[in-house]
């Protein structure tokens, strides 16, 4: 078909960012310098070298030091901050699609459940996440599990969690309840257990609802942990750098670009994690073709 | 050839007084089937035959244990339609051929045998043999989205003699196909019948269908669901019902007996329906 004719998938990814780099030099190129004023609303960015520095200089700052000339290099520095973020991201996304797939299978199993959980489930998204990082941080430290201590970047893993079960649990119920009831006849037929339909059928059905539903829920858990980061205070990772590196942009404005950067790439890894899940899962999402 | 005989471990299926209330909310309950009493003799095919509406497919659903009667009894092979389910007694077909599209042909056919944890060793040998009698030994690692409907439905019909069951319940298999691979497959089916010896009860509503696979055609009258007339077809062994059968005479005279009987059906309708 025009399978020829397509893009090499990576080739307008790359298109993209060379789009996104000329909108920027050009705007600041005929862009006015001051930005532009309706009134006294500003409708337009400013184009200054202070508030869009050329993508140029942000490049080159990356391989300058990050503060003083003893210190390592602005890179290194960003992607060490930016793998804890992914792992404390990862923790949060892994725990978060575990409870997800949890209260699924729950609320599919029984009626009760499932008129009992869901409301809350979808309740619990409308609560702002700046109001419960510091509560979740305070009941952390005050947790005693036996050996384990609670630790604050378990709070930022946690509201991460928080935020990716949501995805997930609403999309494996929708899976898990997909299969036609010629299939769930079938199975009653073949005397299968509840946890043979689960195995066999229900899992492998629920699997084209599933992989969006957890691809949004790796971008939330990214979002939850550099948000989550900011207002609990953890140290070490993106979401505080950004907040760091900006208060310090009048002096270097190229400096803060280089974590935001840094959270795009985190996004783009959770993303493509997903992705590869989705290629080794590829069998269970052939189209049933009935005739 | 209805036997009234209370001796029921000796037939595949048998049925008494059989009813089936759907309730409805704020409306008169509907009657799907009502005084259903049948029999069905081991090797035996039968096919139920009405307009929609006439519980065919409901009785065929009953027995199969997928619903319960409202009251009556059915005994599959003497034992409840549960017992029989539990201990695989019998294959099911539907009209979609509800195969896993994630699996192969092989695994779609190995399912039942899985589920039952059969050792890998004598499932690897069944479907071979399986996939043999369906004519698809070359397609056992095809997935389901490169077959063609006819041939789904014979990996279906494939899978539902996994367990070498005594007894098939198919609920009109081929009526999603066109008319020609719905001969070919008729033909298709009366041989592994015959080869297999298992009873089967088929839902249908094609008269040509009925007579020419059927040793018995059951016409069914809708609203309520009852038992009109019960056709001997008769066109002798399953192993004979070959493509020339459809050109014999006797195949026409049945076809128009079921005909007559169904005409019949449509008759009684309105007598039927003043009764309620």
């Amino acid at each position: 078909m025009t399978r020829g004719r397509r893009l090499h998938p990576a080739l307008s990814g790359v298109l993209g960012i060379l789009v996104l780099v000329l909108l920027w030099e050009g705007y600041k190129l005929i862009g006015p310098e001051k930005g532009w004023l309706v009134g006294k609303t500003r409708v337009l960015p400013r184009a200054s070298d202070l508030a869009m520095p050329h993508v140029s200089t942000m490049i080159s700052r990356l391989f300058e030091p990050t503060v003083g000339a003893s210190t390592p290099p602005l890179w290194q520095t960003v992607l060490k901050a930016a793998i804890k973020s992914l792992g404390i991201a990862g923790v949060g996304w892994a725990v978060g699609t575990i409870i997800g797939l949890t209260l699924a299978m729950l609320m599919q199993r029984f009626v009760t459940a499932r008129s009992a959980i869901l409301p809350w489930v979808v309740l619990s998204q409308t609560v702002p996440l700046i109001a419960i990082a510091p509560l979740v941080r305070r009941w952390g430290a005050q947790l005693h599990l036996g050996s384990l201590q609670w630790h604050d970047w378990m709070s930022v893993s946690f509201i991460a969690s928080y935020l990716a079960f949501f995805p997930v649990a609403i999309g494996a119920l929708r899976g898990l309840a997909s299969p036609a009831a010629a299939h769930t006849d079938l199975m009653r037929v073949y005397g299968a257990s509840n946890w043979q339909v689960l195995r066999s059928l229900r899992f492998p059905a629920a699997v084209p609802y599933l992989l969006p539903a957890l691809r949004l829920g790796a971008a939330s858990a990214v979002i939850g942990t550099v948000v989550a980061e900011v207002s609990i205070g953890l140290r070490g990772g993106i979401g505080r750098m950004i907040i760091e590196y900006a208060q310090a942009a009048s002096a270097d404005p190229a400096k803060p670009w280089a974590p935001i950067g840094a959270a795009v790439l985190i996004g783009l890894v959770a993303a493509s994690v997903v992705g590869l899940l989705g290629w080794c899962l590829r069998d269970y999402q052939r189209g049933e073709n009935n005739a | 050839m209805t036997t009234t005989s209370s001796d029921s471990a000796a037939t595949a299926v048998s049925v008494r007084g059989l009813r089936r209330v759907f309730p409805v909310r704020g409306r008169p309950d509907v009657v799907a089937l009502d005084g259903i009493d049948l029999d069905v003799a081991p090797g035996e095919f039968v096919s139920l035959i009405g307009p929609s509406g006439c519980g065919k497919s409901t009785l065929m659903r009953l027995v199969a244990d997928l619903d319960d009667p409202t009251t009556g009894t059915i005994a599959v092979f003497g034992k409840t339609p549960r017992r029989a389910r539990l201990d695989h007694d019998f294959g099911v077909a539907f009209q979609q051929s509800a195969l896993l599209p994630w699996r192969t042909v092989s695994r779609n056919i190995a399912l039942p045998l899985e589920l039952a944890k059969v050792d890998s060793g004598e499932v690897k040998r069944r479907i071979g043999e399986l996939l043999d009698m369906v004519g698809l030994s070359q397609f056992g690692d095809h997935y389901p989205d490169q077959l063609s409907g006819g041939m789904q439905q014979r990996v279906a019909i494939a899978r539902s003699l996994a367990e070498r069951p005594k007894l098939l319940l198919m609920d009109e298999p081929f009526g999603a196909l066109d008319e020609m691979t719905r001969e070919r497959m008729q033909t298709e089916l009366a041989r592994i019948a015959g080869e297999s010896g298992a009873a089967v009860i088929l839902v249908t509503h094609s008269i040509p269908e009925a007579a020419f696979l059927s040793d018995r055609v059951v016409v069914m009258s809708p609203r309520p669901g009852r038992i009109v007339d019960v056709v001997d077809v008769g066109l002798g062994d399953q192993k004979e019902r070959t493509e020339d059968l459809r050109e014999a005479s006797g195949f026409f005279e049945a076809v128009k007996r079921i005909r007559e009987a169904l005409h019949g059906v449509e008759g009684a309708a309105p007598k039927a329906a003043e009764q309620r």
